[in-house]
């Protein structure tokens, strides 16, 4: 296994009289490969949970070994790390500084010493992951680019230094539906074509059942349920309410049919099973 | 009321070229609309919006606000005391230490009585819900709690209009739940105009008109079914229809008699429920 939390705790401000506790007793393991989803609302400590993922801060209990290794008992390992585990926050185009795509892709390999005639190739290679030229847009401000375009470069950016993991942190705020779709698109192909592990928070239920294969599902700073998607949406209706999730509209729809005593089943997640579904029984009550 | 009379805005790139953010807008907000704006990002939604209060000047034409003109410099203070702005990021709005100071502050700007500060901060906590946290420090709330305090500083001022940016971008589905309600109460209880940009399709879907934006001109403006009933056209403009209408699209399709133009759950499980 790739990455495992064992027992992990984070106390801001610990000893503190403003002391706040964001995580407690997590354990999870990430396999290479995978792609999670984390959900969850504001405040239940996804954020922090993947600044400890790749060694941004240190837990305040427990441990966090990657590849077996103990992070933050071999600090020297830690650089190495990060490299293998690249971490795009929100609004990930707040953090451009460079004048053109070209520097600010390549800051990162740079910075880790990667020479001048193989940046150029890192480059290129992180560019086409995301489905962009590297011709048409290595001379343009990033500064200039349409939201859709800033978020895909910031990934490219990170993609620059090679690493296995790949976590995003509510890649799609604020991008129009179709952006969104390219975006995500770009994230699918990551994960399948380049066999990259992704770890992904985001609010919106519908991307997160049509793309993780497995989903975390977290409140007040603990892990409450860790489960495939369909599992995790079939049982769990009433309880993700609870927490303040929202659910897929196509998912409520079968939810209250089933209320009201019609024979569908729960735990549909898309457009194309909802349609399914709903055509068979038309089709029954026919008969 | 507010006017758009062929209102275009222009902005210089780095190499000089001059860029229409807007073109030709024309188009009337009566007082008590509920209406939502979308568009692509980049058409333009924001700078429209920022033309409300004077934040920006038309290049071309004229914007007026209960018939003052943002371009009468005497003017665009009343204009602002008008029109109340809440943009995406809660966090650049909020500047005083407790959310009570905070909701007063433009209060003790425009200089308000104490008394009167007092009574106008009360009924503004009280409407979105916050009066238990008056003392609290806005930067230790959640975004939908700090998104509140800033729709609360708005209507302080008394507001008529409330233009909201993107309000629930960064917010997690309770706080965007919560804000669309206190949204949707201000305008049926208070008579608040709303003009509220979102890229949510379902959240457009919930008000009484939608203007949809396309390269900074008006394309469409309608009731939402009647927008969501050209699900090829959105689909052009970077937009789709709410994930429930492509349902019931898919449906028809199939043969279903049903509309293809449903925008909540409950009108489908209506409809539904006529087949099995």
């Amino acid at each position: 296994m790739f990455i495992h939390l064992k027992d992990v705790s984070y106390t801001y401000n610990l000893n503190m009289p403003f002391e706040t506790v964001a995580l407690k007793g997590i354990n999870l393991k990430v396999n290479r490969g995978e792609f999670i989803g984390i959900i969850g609302h504001t405040g239940c400590g996804k954020t922090t949970l993947l600044q400890l993922l790749n060694g941004l801060i240190e837990p305040t209990k427990g441990q966090i070994f990657i590849e077996n290794v103990d992070i933050h008992k071999n600090k020297k390992k830690l650089k190495e790390i990060r490299k293998k585990i690249g971490l795009s926050f929100q609004y990930p185009e707040n953090q451009f500084f460079e004048e053109n795509i070209f520097k600010e892709i390549a800051f990162g390999p740079k910075n880790m010493g990667v020479a001048e005639e193989q940046l150029v190739q890192s480059v290129k290679k992180s560019l086409q992951m995301v489905d962009m030229d590297y011709q048409s847009f290595k001379d343009r401000s990033p500064f200039s680019l349409s939201g859709g375009e800033m978020r895909r470069v910031a990934i490219a950016s990170i993609l620059a230094i090679d690493p296995e993991v790949i976590i995003l942190d509510e890649p799609t705020a604020s991008l129009d539906p179709q952006s969104c779709s390219k975006l995500l698109s770009v994230i699918v192909e990551l994960y399948q074509k380049y066999h990259k592990t992704i770890i992904m928070v985001s609010h919106n239920m519908e991307i997160m059942a049509k793309l993780a294969r497995r989903i975390i599902v977290m409140e007040k700073g603990e892990i409450i349920m860790d489960d495939t998607p369909r599992n995790i949406f079939q049982k769990s209706i009433d309880k993700l309410e609870d927490i303040g999730l929202s659910l897929p509209q196509v998912t409520y729809t079968m939810y209250k049919l089933k209320k009201i005593g019609k024979p569908v089943s729960s735990g549909i997640l898309t457009v194309e099973e909802a349609k399914e579904e709903i055509l068979k029984l038309v089709n029954e009550n026919k008969k | 009321m507010i006017e758009f009379k062929n209102v275009t805005h222009f902005y210089n790139t780095e190499q000089n070229e001059k860029i229409a953010s807007l073109s030709e807008i024309n188009l009337k907000i009566h007082k008590g609309d509920f209406v939502a704006i979308i568009g692509a990002n980049g058409s333009g939604k924001s700078t429209l919006v920022k033309h409300i209060n004077g934040l920006l000047l038309p290049s071309k034409g004229e914007v007026l606000v209960e018939n003052l003109n943002t371009r009468d410099m005497e003017e665009v203070w009343n204009i602002r005391k008008q029109v109340g702005m809440v943009f995406q990021n809660p966090d650049n709005q909020l500047i005083a230490t407790t959310v009570e100071d905070d909701i007063a502050f433009g209060l003790e700007n425009i200089g308000i009585k104490a008394k009167e500060m007092g009574e106008r901060v009360d009924w503004a906590l009280n409407i979105v819900g916050l009066n238990g946290l008056r003392n609290s420090e806005p930067h230790l709330l959640s975004g939908g709690q700090k998104q509140r305090v800033v729709i609360a500083g708005a209507l302080a001022m008394n507001t008529s209009y409330l233009i909201l940016d993107e309000p629930t971008s960064m917010l997690d589905p309770k706080g965007r739940k919560n804000i669309l309600e206190i949204v949707k109460d201000l305008n049926k209880k208070e008579s608040i105009t709303i003009v509220y940009i979102t890229q949510f399709m379902s959240e457009a879907a919930q008000f009484d008109k939608i203007f949809v934006l396309d390269k900074g001109r008006i394309v469409l403006e309608d009731s939402p079914k009647k927008v969501f009933d050209k699900a090829e056209q959105l689909l052009g403009l970077s937009l789709e229809v709410p994930q429930i209408t492509r349902l019931a699209r898919e449906l028809v399709k199939s043969g279903l008699d049903i509309p293809g133009n449903i925008l909540n759950e409950d009108e489908m499980v209506k409809y539904l429920c006529l087949y099995i």
